[in-house]
């Protein structure tokens, strides 16, 4: 029980001397705002703004999440034709890894111009590009690696391919499956809002930050980093909760 | 009334016409009646394992003869007529102690409430009624072979093959189990065949010992067994010692010698 205070209180302290670290740095070397503002200032935009600061996390929020929905269906659609099929695996696999290895976040002009200037579609489209490859290339490894000795039990039951995939196969790459959230889901945020950079409907956090920047109003802009941060925290712990919920025997052996 | 397991002439070669050929099992006869306990035993690499997977058509013989409950093993297979347990308990992370149980009889169409009956005798019969509800993670590795037992024995089934199970344990649940298993076997009167190291827990558990030497896999020697009842009483009784004698002299191939008869040689003479 201490323990798990500590694991709580550590990181708090922890946050609180840095921010007052921060706080104490800007003042004594009188450093300018565009360079690094004072959290203490930040903390003010924050409320004044925290109206629009919400609006615009609900728009990426939104965004985020659309993305990160289409591109887990996507990914685990694939993985579980991948897996059923051979050669659909070994095609899937490079072509996946090809994927992943593209700066996706590049596509966004691109995508921009495809699309009307007010549509929210582009940057869905990226959060859904930039998941599908964790999902994708976990659920592959949870289905496929079955331990050897499930797959003899089945066969002695006399087990049809179809029982094997429903019991032993699917709860087997849940864990798998899992993880790749849990990765994807800060990077559909972190997504979401740098797609927003590229121009195209001017809501969300991303463009708030670019145009509080232009504005020199830095103190604004660091506002709605933090809020980003916030957001990306909120989908991960999200993530973490459902993990806990839809694979308990795991969350139980850890702790 | 039709044996357990008929093996006649049967050979097994893994990777055969290749570089890495391996004589696994080489003709291989053998009968076990319903009812019976019989246990392999044999170095590394004899074959014991392959001939126990061949009864469970988990692989297929290279040339030779198969019956299990008079059927093909195939036939076997898909009936379920046999249980299974290994040296690794295999449980399903993912399921319940009662669940892991109720897996086999999930795939054999029995509905939930009797399912469930099920598998609280089997816990009842393996010493473990109030872990139902708990996680297999949560056990320790007797507890969870018990439960891989108790799994094996859900259907039913008339014969059971057991590959090593006691082979990861300690000395102590090693014995506890053997003891249990003993009277599971009397009050079910199911067919076993039995695959272990332990020359002790051979003569222990069976009515016949297979005695068998590797590259290629032979039977070299049938030991017979009659303990009567086993009890605590039997791991110290002379005439266990005599059996676990014999059986030792058989794996060395010493006893052919002793007696000066001009025996078939058995691998380990070559």
């Amino acid at each position: 029980m201490t323990e798990r205070l500590a694991r709580v209180v550590a990181p708090i302290v922890v946050g609180v001397a840095m921010l007052a670290a921060w706080e104490a740095f800007v003042n004594l070397r009188k450093i300018r705002p565009y360079l690094l503002p004072k959290p203490s200032a930040i903390w003010r935009q924050i409320t004044l703004n925290a109206g629009d600061i919400l609006d615009a996390a609900k728009v990426t929020g939104a965004n985020a999440l659309v993305g990160l929905v289409a591109g887990s269906v996507l990914g685990i659609l694939a993985a579980l034709l991948a897996s059923r099929f051979r050669p659909v695996n070994e095609l899937l696999i490079p072509l996946a890894a090809a994927v992943n290895a593209m700066p996706i976040i590049a596509l966004a002009p691109i995508f921009n111009n495809m699309f009307s200037t007010t549509s929210t579609v582009p940057r869905r489209l990226i959060v859904t590009v930039v998941v599908f490859f964790p999902l994708f290339v976990n659920a592959v490894r949870g289905l496929t690696q079955v331990a050897p000795i499930h797959r003899e039990l089945m066969d002695s039951y006399g087990a049809s391919g179809w029982a094997f995939a429903r019991k032993v196969r699917v709860p087997n790459a849940l864990p798998f499956v899992f993880t790749g959230l849990r990765l994807a889901a800060s990077l559909a945020v972190i997504a979401a809002v740098v797609a927003e950079y590229f121009g195209g409907v001017q809501k969300g956090l991303g463009t708030r930050i670019t145009s509080a920047a232009s504005n020199t109003a830095y103190p604004r802009a660091w506002a709605y980093v933090a809020a980003s941060c916030a957001l990306g925290l909120v989908f991960y712990l999200a993530a973490t909760l459902l993990e806990r919920l839809a694979t308990p025997w795991r969350a139980r052996r850890t702790g | 009334m039709t044996a357990a397991v008929e093996l006649a002439g049967v050979d097994k070669v893994f990777a055969a016409g290749r570089a890495g050929e391996v004589r696994a099992l080489e003709g291989i006869e053998l009968t076990v009646a319903a009812g019976e306990f019989v246990t392999f035993i044999g170095p590394s690499g004899c074959g014991k394992s392959t001939l126990l997977r061949l009864v469970a058509d988990l692989t297929e013989p290279t040339s030779g003869m198969l019956r299990v409950n008079g059927k093909t093993p195939r036939q076997a297979r898909l009936d379920q007529d046999y249980g299974i347990a290994f040296q690794q308990a295999g449980l399903m992370d993912w399921r319940s102690v009662a669940r892991n149980i109720e897996l086999p009889l999930e795939l054999r169409g029995w509905d939930r409430r009797r399912r469930r009956q099920r598998a609280a005798e089997l816990l009842d019969l393996v010493g473990l009624p109030e872990f139902a509800g708990h996680r297999p993670g949560e056990l320790s590795g007797g507890m969870q072979q018990r439960v891989a037992i108790a799994r094996a024995l859900a259907a039913g089934p008339r014969l059971l093959l057991m590959d090593e199970p006691f082979g990861a344990l300690d000395e102590m649940t090693r014995e506890r189990l053997q003891g249990e298993l003993a009277r599971i076997c009397r009050e079910t009167e199911a067919t076993v065949a039995f695959v272990t190291h332990s020359i002790p827990e051979a003569v222990y558990l069976s009515d016949r010992v297979v005695v068998m030497s590797a590259r290629p896999g032979r039977i070299t020697r049938i030991v017979e067994v009659d303990l009567g009842e086993r009890t605590e009483e039997t791991r110290e009784a002379p005439e266990f010692f005599a059996k676990v004698t014999e059986v030792r002299e058989a794996l060395r191939g010493r006893e052919v010698r002793r007696r000066g008869r001009t025996a078939v040689p058995t691998a380990e003479e070559h």
